[in-house]
């Protein structure tokens, strides 16, 4: 029995809701239209849009920030956190999936922990070693402390999926006399192969963005693209904004791209957590 | 006995990453613990009693709290219904989780330089509501600068782990209290909060303490002097600016102590509402 009346305070409700919607997209959007507006712009003193167009912000970006070396260090910064991420993760995720042991989950809680805890945080503490033992300030100093989150990423998203994996294969590859690194090399990596793909893909888009870990423990020489935007950002008045916004231009490009491709392969909440998707009907 | 020996050779591939986290990330957590304490120096304590008597540290907490604890609240209260209303899969929902994930993945950094410009005394918004007659409320370099960052930031991730609790939830739940006439006010209110609750904690406590680290946001929109002057740019002026490493270890856990309490809080009052398991059947 639904009655008019039932219906009217509940359209009121919808209609709100897709308007806060609508009004906080539209905003972001806008927010990130005027960067893009502005890097082109000549002069944007008054008015809708600035006088003229151009492309000089960039050329002028690329030499006065260094764009190239800097890409070149952010290339290096996320090529090995994903491969070493990668490279550790998947071996503890393996355990983590098959094995039953006294401890599995405390360790499991100490996996989740870094990621539970915001990188400012443990950051200084972390960052404040690495320079007592010399690795602050170094390329390494940066790659290690950006693994802290990767990690254990990988680590939480390749356990459910080796659990799906019939554990039958394992022992029919055993059964042909593989041992665990033939059998690993062979049946698993293959049959993995999806999900490190998509596990490597967020965190790489995740290390292109990730600003805290590499400020704390960068030095001047291996800054990342976040990184030595935010000290433009800051030391603002000393270059042209236009040119700021340029660098972030490039910045927000390489970052959507690899979001895109990302999107291709996992869902836009697990950026954000570790939950499956479970199919709804 | 060889079974056994096979059994320890596989865990042996949980060695490196145990490793790794125990010396990056353990290991440095308990080494500024004890940094904080200044043993060797008579005084044990005095670095945390210098942090609650100096103007420049102490305050930080309050200024800290008072930005991240109401914008925290706002984004869940606003995330709920949204994403109660965009529980059923659909195209639309695709559409709008991925747009809300871009201003996660930008970050502050991006974002701070887009507002610059957008609510800057040219932006768009400031000429938009010119046209309604609104003088510049002067939404950057001040509280309100960084209010709005935290919320463009904290209010997608909010939503996006609130929409994955939801659509966790069994569908056939609801169905049968509409079956029974419950009307979708009821079906909220009586099956999803109750299930929700603790996946609503969680995205509560993982959101605050983000926001309680604010950094790039408070330094680029607020007034980092004065009314913004978060914790985490007293621990990191005191780090890289003073190179007191001890003092900035005492911050750092000042600041994770704070963290902890209020996540113990909101834990705490989330047993009041809800009994039952710890966590829902996923997250």
């Amino acid at each position: 029995m639904i009655n008019v009346k039932d219906r009217v305070p509940a359209r009121l409700w919808n209609g709100f809701v897709r308007g806060i919607m609508v009004f906080f997209v539209l905003n972001v959007l806008l927010i990130i239209i005027s960067v893009l507006v502005n890097s082109f712009g000549k002069n944007w003193f008054s008015g809708l849009l600035p006088s003229g167009f151009t492309f000089d912000w960039y050329t002028s970006a690329w030499a006065e920030f260094q764009l190239g070396h800097i890409l070149f260090v952010t290339s290096k910064v996320v090529l090995a956190v994903v491969a070493f991420s990668v490279l550790l993760g998947v071996p503890a995720a393996y355990v983590m999936a098959r094995k039953n042991f006294k401890g599995k989950n405390a360790l499991m809680f100490l996996f989740l922990v870094p990621m539970l805890i915001p990188p400012f945080t443990y950051g200084i503490p972390m960052a404040t070693v690495m320079y007592t033992y010399n690795i602050g300030g170094t390329l390494g100093g940066v790659i290690l402390a950006n693994m802290v989150p990767a990690l254990p990423f990988i680590i939480l998203i390749m356990t459910p999926f080796i659990e799906q994996i019939d554990e039958n294969l394992e022992n029919a590859a055993k059964v042909f006399g593989a041992g665990t690194f033939k059998m690993f090399w062979h049946v698993l990596v293959p049959l993995l192969g999806p999900g490190i793909l998509a596990s490597s893909l967020l965190v790489l888009v995740r290390t292109i963005s990730m600003f805290e870990l590499t400020f704390l423990t960068a030095g001047p020489d291996n800054q990342t693209l976040v990184v030595a935007l935010y000290y433009s950002m800051f030391a603002a008045g000393v270059r042209a904004q236009q040119s700021v916004d340029a660098m972030a231009m490039i910045y927000m490009l390489i970052t959507l791209i690899w979001l895109l491709v990302a999107l291709q392969f996992v869902n836009p909440t697990q950026l954000v957590s570790r939950v499956k998707e479970v199919p709804q009907d | 006995m060889k079974h056994f020996l096979a059994y320890n050779k596989a865990m042996l591939l949980l060695v490196p990453a145990t490793a790794f986290i125990f010396i990056v990330f353990v290991y440095p957590f308990i080494y500024g613990f004890l940094w904080s304490f200044n043993f060797l120096e008579g005084d044990w304590l005095a670095n945390y009693k210098s942090f609650f008597s100096r103007g420049d540290m102490y305050p930080t907490i309050l200024v800290t709290l008072k930005l991240s604890l109401p914008v925290t609240i706002f984004n869940v209260l606003l995330a709920i219904p949204i994403a109660f209303a965009l529980r059923q899969k659909s195209r639309y929902q695709k559409m709008v989780t991925t747009i809300l994930v871009v201003p996660i993945t930008l970050g502050a950094v991006l974002l701070a330089e887009g507002m610059l410009t957008y609510f800057g005394p040219k932006g768009w918004f400031i000429q938009a509501i010119a046209i309604l007659g609104i003088d510049d409320p002067k939404l950057i370099h001040n509280a309100t600068g960084v209010i709005i960052s935290l919320v463009i930031s904290g209010f997608p991730f909010i939503f996006l782990l609130v929409l994955s609790y939801i659509t966790g939830i069994d569908p056939g739940l609801p169905r049968a209290a509409a079956t029974l006439g419950a009307s979708p006010w009821e079906q909220f209110r009586y099956i999803y909060l109750p299930l929700l609750t603790p996946g609503i904690a969680m995205a509560f406590c993982l959101a605050f303490v983000q926001a309680f680290s604010v950094y790039p946001s408070a330094v680029l929109l607020g007034s980092p002097a004065g009314p913004t002057r978060v914790i985490s740019i007293a621990a990191y002026e005191t780090a890289f600016e003073r190179y007191d490493y001890s003092m900035a270890s005492a911050v750092a856990m000042i600041m994770g102590f704070v963290q902890l309490i209020v996540v113990a809080i909101v834990l705490k009052l989330r047993g009041l509402f809800y009994r039952g398991p710890v966590t829902g059947g996923k997250g």
